[in-house]
């Protein structure tokens, strides 16, 4: 797909508010009170499906890019891993800002005692060291290691799921749907993976028998 | 009647005792007496169908949660795991008739109308604070009769050690049941001590209105002292038996929900903190609540647990 340089900027513009969108309503919707009894459990639950939402949609564009054999898909990979950790952010917020009232004997009351909370916080840690590493000056600084540390997203990826699982009491439902889709997206990289090691180790093979 | 002052309930909770209940006294009778007698039956149609109904004892001066957030935020899976989807799924529920079966080790057993029933039983209300084990919490004024003395017009025998109550089972209008998500029907149990103590109750109505389908219409039970679930939901049989039943959520995970389910700060569910709770309606900036005891009933209940170990018997 060819567009000059303006008309990528204008798209991602566009991209840019759309994502930015659910966090306006979302902001509308706890200042007219319309988020029901129990309005930061809404508003924490729905920043968390936010969160895993784009971290689907950013690991979706790598497969994306191999279907429509365009290159276009990776423009946005780092505005959706972005997008992904300003939507945890908020969940991270919610949850010690409004749920915990900022009080340190609540945290650790509550925290150690429940597992699905700690892998939560296990999960942003990753994503804030994604976030960090992700301007271009840092690409440049870590070369092949960015490579590397990136990998990441795949472990924050699968706990991300765990996370959720953990929390339902019962109906696995939703969280199942996300388990599928990550299941997909990782399944994707892991049989590239062992196709790239077949094809050097029959690289391997050739040139030591010729 | 004394009502007993707990010291632990936040001041910003409470609506002077004196004052709350003149107040809702003076409601009632205007809404009951001058309201009723003096303006024409089209008016007289809008007061509250309960708004005569005494305040019975054990209801504390909590000021209740709306009524609004009350019933569009409820746990029943037989409709819909959602939250407020049940308020609009369970209007598909006939609650008339109904009749419950009473089986087991009683003298009286049979069918029998939820009507008898309810004239066997005057009404009154009672105030009480509800503790869903998710840890939210929130104030119900509930209409309805003890448990207590409706079990005993069925004449328990000596081999009934314990109350099982079991859910309506109709997956055409009930669609939850359709899913897997817990073993259906739903039931319950008490121990007959606790069926018997004075603060188990039944609802038929809350908020002076007939009880809402979602809400458990037409009959549900309430025991303040243990988390929401116990509280099971369209009762049609009430079973007496010897052996501990073997109730819902503890089938679906033993071992994070045990068949007493009080209430207790001290012990955390497996995979989350019960010392505190949110208190439903309040404002966002408003800080959780610590949970209390026995949800606060220990003076009424606490006897019944003695020697046992509430940390393994859960």
């Amino acid at each position: 797909m060819y567009l000059s340089k303006r008309g990528w900027s204008f798209i991602k513009i566009i991209i840019f508010f759309l994502c930015l969108s659910p966090f306006l309503l979302l902001i509308n919707s706890t200042i007219q009170d319309q988020l029901g009894a129990n309005p930061i459990q809404a508003l924490h639950f729905n920043l968390g499906d936010w969160a895993l939402r784009f971290l689907c949609i950013g690991l979706a564009l790598k497969p994306l890019k191999r279907l429509t054999k365009q290159s276009w898909p990776l423009r946005f990979r780092r505005m959706m891993g972005l997008f992904t950790f300003f939507y945890a952010s908020s969940h991270f917020l919610v949850y010690i800002v409004l749920d915990l009232s900022l009080s340190w004997e609540e945290f650790v009351d509550e925290v150690p005692k429940s597992p699905y909370i700690l892998v939560g916080l296990f999960t942003y840690l990753l994503l804030i060291a994604l976030a960090i590493t992700s301007t271009k000056a840092m690409q440049k600084r870590l070369g092949k290691r960015w490579v590397q540390l990136h990998k990441l997203v795949y472990v924050a990826g699968i706990s991300a799921v765990i996370h959720y699982l953990w929390l339902v009491k019962s109906d696995i439902g939703e969280p199942l749907i996300y388990a599928s889709i990550m299941f997909v997206l990782l399944g994707f990289r892991l049989q590239n993976y062992i196709k790239n090691r077949k094809a050097v180790a029959a690289l391997v093979k050739r040139r030591s028998t010729t | 009647m004394l009502i007993k002052e707990r010291t632990s309930i936040l001041s910003s909770e409470i609506t002077s005792e004196a004052i709350f209940l003149n107040r809702r006294k003076l409601i009632k009778a205007a809404a009951g007496i001058s309201v009723a007698a003096l303006l024409p039956a089209s008016a007289r149609a809008q007061v509250k169908k309960y708004a005569q109904v005494p305040v019975g004892p054990y209801s504390g001066a909590l000021q209740p949660t709306d009524y609004e957030d009350v019933a569009n935020y409820t746990n029943y899976y037989e409709f819909s795991t959602d939250k407020k989807s049940s308020t609009v799924l369970a209007k598909n529920l006939q609650t008339s008739p109904w009749s419950i079966a009473v089986e087991g080790e009683a003298e009286k057993i049979g069918v029998f109308n939820l009507e008898d029933i309810l004239k066997n039983n005057p009404l009154e209300e009672r105030i009480y604070r509800f503790r869903c084990v998710e840890a939210w919490a929130m104030v119900v004024p509930w209409i309805g009769f003890p448990l207590g003395t409706m079990l005993k017009q069925f004449k328990p025998t000596s081999k009934a050690k314990f109350v099982e109550f079991t859910t309506l089972y109709d997956p055409k209008v009930m669609i939850g049941q359709k899913t897997n998500v817990l073993a259906w029907p739903y039931v319950e149990g008490l121990r007959i001590d606790e069926a018997m103590n004075p603060l188990a109750f039944l609802a038929t109505g809350m908020y002076d209105e007939t009880l809402p389908n979602q809400n458990g219409a037409p009959l549900r039970l309430v025991v303040p002292w243990k988390y929401g679930f116990k509280s099971i939901k369209a009762i049609v049989k009430i079973r007496f038996t010897e052996t501990m039943p073997a109730t819902a959520w503890s089938k679906m995970g033993p071992s994070e929900y045990g068949f007493y389910a009080n209430v207790n700060p001290e012990v955390a569910h497996p995979r989350w903190s019960q010392s505190r709770e949110r208190i439903l309606g309040a404002s966002i900036f408003t800080p959780k609540r610590k949970t209390e005891m026995f949800n606060g009933y220990g003076d009424q209940v606490a006897s019944l647990y003695k020697g046992m170990n509430l940390a393994k018997q859960y």
